[in-house]
């Protein structure tokens, strides 16, 4: 089977300081794949790239189809979906515009569907569709971002960061539901510095450090690895000391 | 100073205001979807006024020839930004928009200009002409540096009003033409008489309002255009294409600037320069509202156009002075009320 996204060889660079050195990942379709790493390892400048909003040199290939000719608008059409650090949503368009937005390019018998599915997996969204997504909580803007990009019915989300500033309550809530989409056809690459979270609901993942990844593998293995416990879990393994 | 003058005055102002609103409403889409600020939304008045006014006479304005060559260039323009990634869709979609639909309406206003042609049809002709120049303007002169500052977009801004005044001197002569009016009804209300073409002012102006309020509030198309304008990233994200959005609103803007043309040439002389100053006063409406708040455009603008016609009453040499006066105090109070933001990088 080939990989849903496959990313080979990858550079990006902001002027002539390099953010991302020779990385490659592949997303197989059905799986949770997860970048880990600490702040300016370069995991957000990886995910906008390929989403194509940073230029990036290597080869991207996205359901079969080379990337490299393609902008933003047209990768969404493809089915590839970004839940990005800021959300960005339409702040002064209420709830259920933000979502209608985000079946922009799909037909709209299809978008009916998506809103209740998007209504199911969020029932708070359906109680606030007519509230000004500027004006909802950090959890729920968070879901609304999530909902929005779901609209769509991408085969991939690409999600960044989705537990920053949230309360832990609303961060196992995400988590549980990014759980959720795997069940429902959708591939996830989540970038993410609770590691401890991605990596329990991740079937794969990818340590970032200063622009290249050092390790990848087995969300599990990942895991138990002692140099990523020490690193990014916050705790070490007894009898060892921190690498 | 009576009653009766009072109510004239106050019926002017109120016909010119709206005219006024029309126009700043194009100004504050223009620019909440492109951050361009649309100078040359004049030159779309005096288009499509003196387009209607030389169809009137049966004579083909040079305007239907110049959408044509626009086309070309924009047609060029698709293809070259294109060339990595051209395929069929693409390319039949910049010959129908780009050639097909310019020619056509080139063709068409050749066959049915002459003398006795209705006014209904010299008016879409017209219309047609200029939402054609419209959406080509931003392909041409603003889509390639949609990404750049405000300032660089209003200096292309600038330079697009003087090219495009230029080839009005060229299209229509340095004489003043008027139009045809829309209708020849009057009806008197006591002592003041409305004739049909200021009734056709007001409906027209509140049809407008009601259409876009309708378009941006409830259509897909117009909730895209909001979306583009609240957050450009969050728009491309959904796939909305901000160059679509962009060039949907200079067709509206086109339009409406139009439309407003049309609407005066039948009351006052238009002369290939004119546009400018009706256009600023727009502006001067748009600006009050803070360049984003549609009602308060609106309501500003007849407030320019009361403010104008009393001026232009009691000091009609100072008229200009005192309309464009209007803008200081509220520029200053801005400035006091906004806190100081840097320009948003995208």
């Amino acid at each position: 089977m080939s990989a849903l996204l496959s990313v080979s060889d990858v550079h990006i660079a902001y002027g002539k300081v390099e953010a991302v050195r020779g990385v490659s990942l592949e997303v197989n379709e059905n799986e949770i794949v997860t970048i880990i790493g600490a702040n300016g390892a370069g995991k957000t400048t990886l995910l906008n790239a390929v989403m194509g909003i940073l230029p990036l040199k290597g080869r991207t290939t996205f359901a079969g189809q080379d990337m490299a000719t393609l902008d933003i608008e047209d990768r969404v059409a493809a089915g590839l979906s970004l839940v990005p650090e800021h959300r960005e949503l339409f702040a002064t368009m209420n709830v259920e515009d933000n979502l209608q937005l985000g079946a922009f390019r799909i037909p709209k018998a299809t978008a009916a569907n998506s809103f209740e599915r998007v209504y199911n997996l969020f029932p708070r969204l359906k109680e606030r569709r007519k509230q000004l997504a500027g004006t909802l909580s950090g959890g729920e803007q968070q879901m609304l971002a999530m909902g929005r990009a779901l609209m769509g019915a991408p085969k991939l989300l690409m999600l960044d960061e989705p537990s920053l500033g949230l309360a832990p309550i609303i961060v196992a809530d995400i988590f549980r539901t990014i759980g959720e989409l795997r069940a429902a056809g959708v591939s996830v690459l989540l970038v993410e510095q609770n590691a401890q979270a991605a990596l329990q609901i991740a079937d794969r993942a990818y340590v970032m450090e200063l622009g290249e990844f050092v390790l990848s593998g087995a969300a599990r293995d990942i895991a138990s690895n002692q140099r990523v416990a020490a690193s990014y879990l916050g705790f070490q393994h007894e009898g060892e000391s921190a690498v | 100073m009576n009653t009766t003058i009072m109510l004239f005055l106050l019926q002017d102002g109120i016909t010119n205001g709206a005219i006024y609103a029309l126009l700043g409403l194009a100004l504050v889409l223009v620019f909440a979807v492109t951050r361009v600020i649309l100078i040359p939304q004049g030159e779309f008045v005096t288009y499509g006024a003196l387009s209607y006014a030389m169809l009137a006479t049966g004579q083909v304005p040079g305007t239907a020839k110049l959408a044509v060559a626009m086309g070309l260039v924009a047609f060029g323009l698709d293809l070259f930004f294109a060339r990595k990634s051209l395929h069929a869709r693409l390319i039949a979609r910049a010959v129908a928009v780009d050639i097909v639909f310019p020619l056509a309406v080139c063709l068409l206003t050749y066959a049915l200009a002459g003398p006795k042609t209705p006014i209904a049809v010299n008016i879409a002709l017209a219309l047609l002409i200029v939402a054609a120049i419209g959406l080509f303007l931003y392909r041409i002169a603003f889509q390639p540096i949609a990404h750049t500052s405000v300032l660089v977009l209003l200096i292309a801004s600038v330079g697009c009003h003087l090219a495009l005044q230029g080839l009005g001197l060229v299209f229509f002569g340095a004489e003043g033409l008027r139009g045809p009016a829309l209708s020849n009804v009057a009806l008197t209300a006591g002592a003041l008489r409305f004739t049909g073409q200021s009734l056709a002012v007001y409906g027209l102006t509140i049809a407008f309002i009601v259409a876009l309020w309708l378009f941006f509030g409830y259509s897909l198309t117009g909730k895209a255009l909001r979306a583009t304008a609240v957050n450009r990233l969050g728009a491309r994200l959904v796939g909305i294409r901000t160059t679509l959005s962009g060039q949907i609103a200079f067709l509206l803007a086109s339009l409406i600037g139009a439309i407003s043309g049309i609407l005066i040439v039948p009351i006052t002389t238009l002369y290939y320069d004119t546009g400018f100053l009706i256009g600023l006063k727009g502006f001067i409406a748009a600006i009050i509202g803070g360049l984003v708040s549609y009602p308060l455009t609106a309501v500003a603008a007849i407030l320019v156009g009361v403010v104008e016609a009393f001026s232009s009453f009691y000091a009609s040499n100072f008229k200009e002075v005192i309309v464009f006066t209007l803008i200081l105090p509220v520029l200053v109070l801005r400035s006091l009320a906004a806190p100081a933001v840097e320009e948003e990088k995208d």
